[in-house]
């Protein structure tokens, strides 16, 4: 299933094929997967200990893998083969992780400019910059602006994590898990807002979830994982699940 | 009673170099321990936290023989700098970061690793470079246990006894410390001396344990 508008000439949205062997404790876990797809919201599904979240981070590049390459809308990050290792810090992704990794020490105002300041030192807790108010504003925040996020619901605080990672105009969005430290109600809440945001953001996006539920409201294309590979009902749509 | 200040100020002079040295050296092995996976981990781990359980003595006897005058780095110094550290104040610096340096290093590596290592990866992903995400992530959250271990140093360092002794000796005004000064004082009967400069090193460390009890792990998180 191609998103509207899908140019099939134009280079594949995901263009991922990674090998890494882990090993903890004398067990051993093979991750060896494939994907490529035009599709713009795609969605990881797959119990838990399939090797998700391990994608996720080899593709922001906290984790190297063994083999492959790893490309984004025809940007190269990683090219085992080539020599290519795009530092983290230069990949241009945004990152929500599972329970949201606000910087504790930091206020609302903080996280959310963080990474517009490059250098050695933190944000200031006075003045905000224009950005992050436009931000804080979209997401219902600008009254928590100075809380800290231990202050915060957890829907305030999956909100956060997510103005924190789109005020960099990031090149594609990756989300692991992002409600699932949330209540029911507010996951439906939630999962609707993302959906409009990324029709308006209209950048990849990669979510990882073991809800199906997130597949009907989020997913262009599906790709299911077990123990480490595309299992053989992957890429199948919302529909035959 | 002026002489006491003489002891009192030298003691808050070496106190608060070897402070100072084992912020950057307790800091640097405390994190490299924290965070770096190498072998013979464990071991260095081990030799560093020598200091805390070997009399002073002894620390004292290893340190003569190695920057005494015949000593292998004794020598170097020297011939090369013309630098002599036995019976100095700073022999007595060297024997207090040595002494303190468990204190620092251990609760430096405690507190970085109960860093989440998931906010120094949302720090990169962020752009952030290795520097930067040390300074504003780790840092700021490790910086409450680092500062508790620089207190405990602070005093351990004030009341080093044996190892200052065997290193610095005891030569009035140059590197007779607090915690000399009072055994000279005994020694010499001269009773209300040692009375008042004990009245100041346990007032000095009653504080130095009331400031780390407070920044301590268990009170709310640090905030910068």
């Amino acid at each position: 299933m191609l998103p509207a508008g899908a140019d099939m000439g134009a280079p594949p949205n995901w263009d991922i094929d990674v090998r890494r062997r882990f090993e903890y404790a004398g067990r051993r876990f093979d991750l060896q997967l494939r994907i490529a797809s035009h599709a713009r919201r795609l969605i990881l599904f797959g119990p838990s200990g399939a090797g998700k979240s391990q994608t996720l981070k080899v593709i922001a590049g906290l984790t190297t893998a063994d083999a492959g390459h790893v490309r984004l809308a025809g940007r190269t990050l990683w090219d085992h083969s080539a020599r290519i290792d795009m530092p983290a810090r230069d990949r241009r992704i945004g990152y929500v992780f599972q329970d949201y990794a606000l910087f504790p020490h930091l206020t609302v105002a903080q996280n959310v400019g963080f990474g517009l300041l490059p250098g050695l030192r933190n944000p200031g807790r006075r003045a905000t910059p224009p950005q992050v108010l436009r931000w804080l504003n979209a997401f219902g925040l600008s009254p928590l602006a100075h809380h800290y996020p231990e202050q915060l619901s957890g829907g305030q605080r999956q909100r956060t994590a997510l103005a924190r990672a789109l005020v960099t105009e990031p090149h594609a969005l990756l989300l692991d898990e992002p409600f699932a430290a949330l209540d029911t109600l507010l996951r439906v809440r939630l999962r609707n807002e993302l959906a409009e945001w990324l029709d308006r953001l209209a950048i990849p996006m990669m979510l990882i979830t073991h809800d199906p539920a997130d597949i009907d409201s989020l997913a262009d294309e599906v790709v299911t994982l077990f123990d480490g590979r595309v299992s053989p009902a992957g890429g199948a749509t919302a529909a035959t699940i | 009673m002026a002489e006491a200040w003489v002891p009192l100020a030298l003691t808050l002079k070496v106190a608060g170099w070897a402070t100072l040295l084992n912020l950057l050296l307790g800091v640097g092995v405390g994190f490299l321990l924290a965070r770096r996976r190498f072998p013979g981990r464990d071991l260095l781990d081990a030799l560093l936290t020598l200091p805390m359980v070997m009399p002073p003595t002894v620390l004292g006897y290893y340190l003569l023989v190695l920057v005494g005058r015949r000593g292998p780095l004794g020598a170097w110094l020297q011939s090369t700098f013309g630098i002599q550290l036995i019976f100095t104040w700073q022999g007595a610096v060297i024997a207090a970061t040595i002494v303190a340096f468990p204190l620092v290093f251990k609760s430096a590596r405690a507190a970085f690793e109960a860093v989440d290592p998931q906010l120094e990866q949302a720090a990169r992903v962020l752009g952030l470079q290795e520097w930067a995400v040390f300074l504003r992530v780790t840092l700021p959250l490790a910086w409450r246990g680092v500062m508790a271990g620089l207190l405990l140093a602070f005093a351990r360092a004030t009341g080093e006894f044996g190892a200052t002794l065997m290193v610095a000796g005891s030569i009035p005004g140059r590197t007779q410390t607090l915690s000399v000064a009072v055994y000279e004082a005994v020694q010499a009967g001269q009773d209300h001396i040692a009375n008042f400069l004990v009245l100041i090193t346990s007032i000095t460390c009653i504080a130095v344990l009331l400031i780390a009890g407070r920044l301590a792990p268990g009170h709310v998180a640090g905030r910068c």
